[in-house]
């Protein structure tokens, strides 16, 4: 039998083992999650965290550049309340697109006299802003309460200004449209009279539905971007460009579908320029932005922005091919309305999943702090341990 | 009235800049969660008094907040954040005292071993001359004093040699037998330490509110107290305040389509009346006042926690230089932001707006020369 140098029950010095794990001095144990409890059980289970589709890493994923973010929350909740906006909204933002895109192109088409080009315009500018404004309405909390909208004109709400240039363009697209009915109207009489008329009167409100289309194709960007939604409000300089050239294409799509082909000139190269200038700004958006542009990869809104890529890019080189093809040309301008409207659906939806997850916005905010410098202190101590933080004697007096 | 401020920045007075010719002094919250003990009186008392419904009885499967956090329903809400740490400069329990530290390691040797303290007790006699500390059979059934090892007990001593030990030693044994010092059972993670952070959330009521810029009809508005309020009778749920604040504050009420979230009481302001929340509260973890004097008293309170060695104590929402302007309710809190579910450094996204209508400017100018490039360079 070994000695036992201690006497039992008398222990003068606390033995090693039972020291306990948060004791003066003594790191914190290891592995040990910031957030701690159920979300450190939860999280070291790998719930709440990402995971990565099918495993695999395909060229582009940016989870491939950017690491993975360590972070602290609240039991992973979201920071962020996700936009109560529908799917509405995201259609909204293509309608308001087409609608501005073809009255672009049917005032061209007006001017160079190309009249097939120019009705099937005008009527997709109307059906489209029509469409437009039952959307907007629909998504509303209260829709029988919409004219609340018209009692105040407010510039810091995107939302309050594009009321008003909704308002304007609307009726203007609108008797651009009911001008086509001319040639089935009497020719004499007061009827006879209205169909002449109708031609100069179309023109006029024609060209100012033109004049006010690009604020109606653009404003959407910064209502979006006018929000706390981190995949919405960084690529604000971006998102413009993107609405824009996605707006003229869908617009030259239009008429590349509906115009007959010897009218289709003008839509053939617009689609080609808007195709371009949405694809540029679209990549900017996807991956300027680090961990933010993530949900422009990953998931739905990540399929289906791969998706309206490769369509645009057909529509486009259908524009530039299909010249002397009806079928094609067609076919090439249902391809661009369908990438346009694919495009503003996984723009909308990267939105809301930027919202869901916390880390996109405590992440990119704490990158922010610690730039500036703020914290620099505080995140020395973070980094060399949490448990130093509160336990060192020797920093306190 | 407007000035180059209105939108971000320093700003002294939000009410007069929202055109308020005399407008009383702002008014806010300085919620202490040092003080908070998550009893939620301040939820209830908000309910009661704004008649905001009930919000769902949940059980999230998360700490003890079932509410989960703020929304159309819940005005206030008390976070309930679990940690593996001390508060402050708290030491492990009787680490001072002459009988040494809390058994912990001991009393979890003690239950690894299987022993049942009760039955062991009543059959040794505790305490008793000639009986056998508790402490020592769950040591050696355990193979020594945990795993610390090196503290000398006999790993290998079998229940005969220990027999015979204790006989020898009786008649020294002085006392302090296996009395279990009071620590609590590790987790399943063998944590013992831990603390509890509550915090009692609300709507910051900031000095730049992007709910407030952003909303269409003119629903929200500012207050002459500087606080930020929704009218229920012009809100027609259009949702842009819910995506513009940056603290995930304000909310639809999906049976309601309207935008809801805290008035700061405005009823009982314009009384000189205190707030239900800030009135129940009986710890005064919230206070409410004049928002100056608020900020006096959270940096002295700040300053009170680090002198008595709280270092982690931080105020919260309190700088009118951050990205909101500062908060009209502000906290200190006892560790990061983002643990409370709040965002570390929040900005008023109108901030960037005028930046966003001239990129959209050069965006539609582009069309527009996009479409006459088209016109004229038609093949």
């Amino acid at each position: 039998m070994s000695e036992q140098p201690q006497m039992k029950g008398l222990r003068p010095e606390p033995l090693p083992s039972q020291a306990t794990p948060h004791q003066a001095g003594q790191p914190d144990r290891p592995g040990t999650d910031p957030v701690g409890g159920q979300a450190a059980r939860m999280w070291s289970a790998g719930m709440g965290r990402r995971r990565q589709e099918g495993g695999k890493r395909r060229r582009g994923d940016v989870n491939a550049v950017v690491p993975e973010a360590e972070f602290r929350s609240y039991y992973g909740r979201a920071v962020l309340k996700p936009p109560v906006w529908e799917h509405d909204i995201a259609y909204y933002l293509f309608t308001g697109g087409l609608a501005a895109g073809s009255s672009m192109l049917g005032a061209v088409a007006n001017l160079r006299g190309d009249v097939g080009a120019r009705r099937g315009l005008r009527l997709t500018a109307l059906g489209a802003v029509g469409a437009s404004a039952y959307f907007l309405i629909a998504d509303l909390g209260r829709p029988e309460r919409f004219y609340q909208m018209l009692r105040v004109a407010k510039p810091t709400s995107p939302m309050s200004v594009g009321t008003w240039i909704l308002s304007a363009y609307g009726p203007l697209a609108g008797a651009a449209a009911v001008s086509e009915v001319a040639p089935l109207l009497p020719r004499h009489g007061v009827l006879g009279l209205a169909r002449k008329v109708a031609g100069p009167a179309g023109a006029l409100a024609g060209a100012g539905a033109a004049l006010t289309a690009p604020l109606l194709a653009t404003y959407t960007a910064v209502l979006f971007a006018d929000t706390a939604v981190p995949s919405w409000h960084e690529p604000y300089r971006e998102l413009p460009f993107v609405f824009a050239g996605s707006a003229l294409a869908s617009g030259a799509g239009a008429g590349m579908l509906l115009a007959p082909l010897a009218q289709a000139g003008t839509a053939r190269t617009a689609a080609v320029i808007g195709a371009g200038l949405e694809l540029t700004a679209a990549h900017r958006m996807e991956n300027e932005h680090g961990l933010v542009s993530e949900p422009f990869h990953t998931g739905r809104p990540g399929r289906f922005l791969r998706t309206a890529r490769a369509l645009t890019l057909a529509g486009a080189a259908g524009a530039v091919l299909g010249r002397r093809s009806r079928l094609l040309s067609a076919a090439a301008g249902a391809s661009l309305l369908a990438g346009s409207l694919l495009t503003r659906v996984a723009v909308f939806e990267a939105g809301v999943a930027s919202t869901k997850d916390p880390k996109y916005v405590v992440v990119p905010q704490r990158q922010r702090l610690r730039d500036r410098g703020a914290l620099e202190q505080e995140d020395h101590r973070a980094e060399d341990g949490g448990a130093q933080q509160h336990s060192a004697p020797e920093t306190r007096t | 009235m407007v000035s180059a401020n209105s939108l971000s920045g320093r700003l002294e007075d939000p009410a007069r800049d929202a055109g308020y010719v005399d407008p009383p002094p702002r008014k806010g919250f300085f919620t202490d969660t040092s003080v908070c003990i998550g009893c939620k009186a301040c939820e209830v008392a908000c309910k009661e008094w704004n008649a905001v419904p009930e919000d769902g009885i949940d059980l999230l499967g998360m700490s003890y907040d079932n509410t989960g956090g703020l929304g159309a329903d819940s005005w206030r809400a008390v976070a309930f954040i679990e940690q593996s740490r001390p508060v402050g400069n708290q030491t492990a329990p009787f680490a001072s005292a002459a009988t040494g530290h809390s058994a912990e390691q001991l009393q979890q040797d003690t239950v690894a071993a299987g022993i049942d303290v009760f039955d062991e007790a009543s059959r040794l006699g505790t305490g008793v001359p000639g009986g056998q500390p508790l402490a020592d059979v769950a040591a050696d059934a355990t193979g020594g004093c945990g795993s610390g090892g090196g503290c000398g007990c006999g790993t290998q001593a079998s229940a005969t040699t220990r027999a015979s030990g204790t006989a020898e030693q009786g008649e020294q044994f002085l006392g302090m037998p296996g009395m279990l010092a009071p620590a609590a059972l590790p987790d399943r993670d063998g944590r013992q330490s831990m603390r509890w952070l509550m915090m009692s959330n609300v709507c910051k009521h900031c000095t730049h509110a992007a709910c407030l810029d952003v909303c269409p009809t003119g629903s929200l508005f500012r207050t002459e107290f500087g606080t930020v309020v929704v009218q229920e009778d012009i809100c027609n749920g259009c949702g842009y305040c819910v995506s513009a604040c940056p603290y995930g504050v304000i909310d639809k009420r999906e049976v309601d389509g309207r935008a809801w979230k805290c008035t700061l009481c405005y009823d009982r302001l314009g009384e000189g009346d205190t707030p239900a929340c800030a009135k129940a509260c009986p710890t005064e973890s919230i206070q409410y006042g004049d928002l100056d004097e608020l900020r006096e008293r959270a940096e002295n309170r700040r300053q009170q926690l680090h002198d008595v060695g709280v270092t982690e104590a931080r105020l919260y929402g309190h700088d009118p230089d951050d990205g909101v302007g500062g908060d009209g309710a502000f906290f200190l809190l006892l560790d990061e932001p983002e643990v409370y579910g709040l965002p570390p450094d929040p900005v008023v996204t109108t901030r960037d707006l005028p930046s966003m209508y001239k990129h959209m400017a050069v965006a539609a100018g582009a069309m527009v020369l996009g479409v006459v490039a088209a016109a004229v360079g038609r093949r």
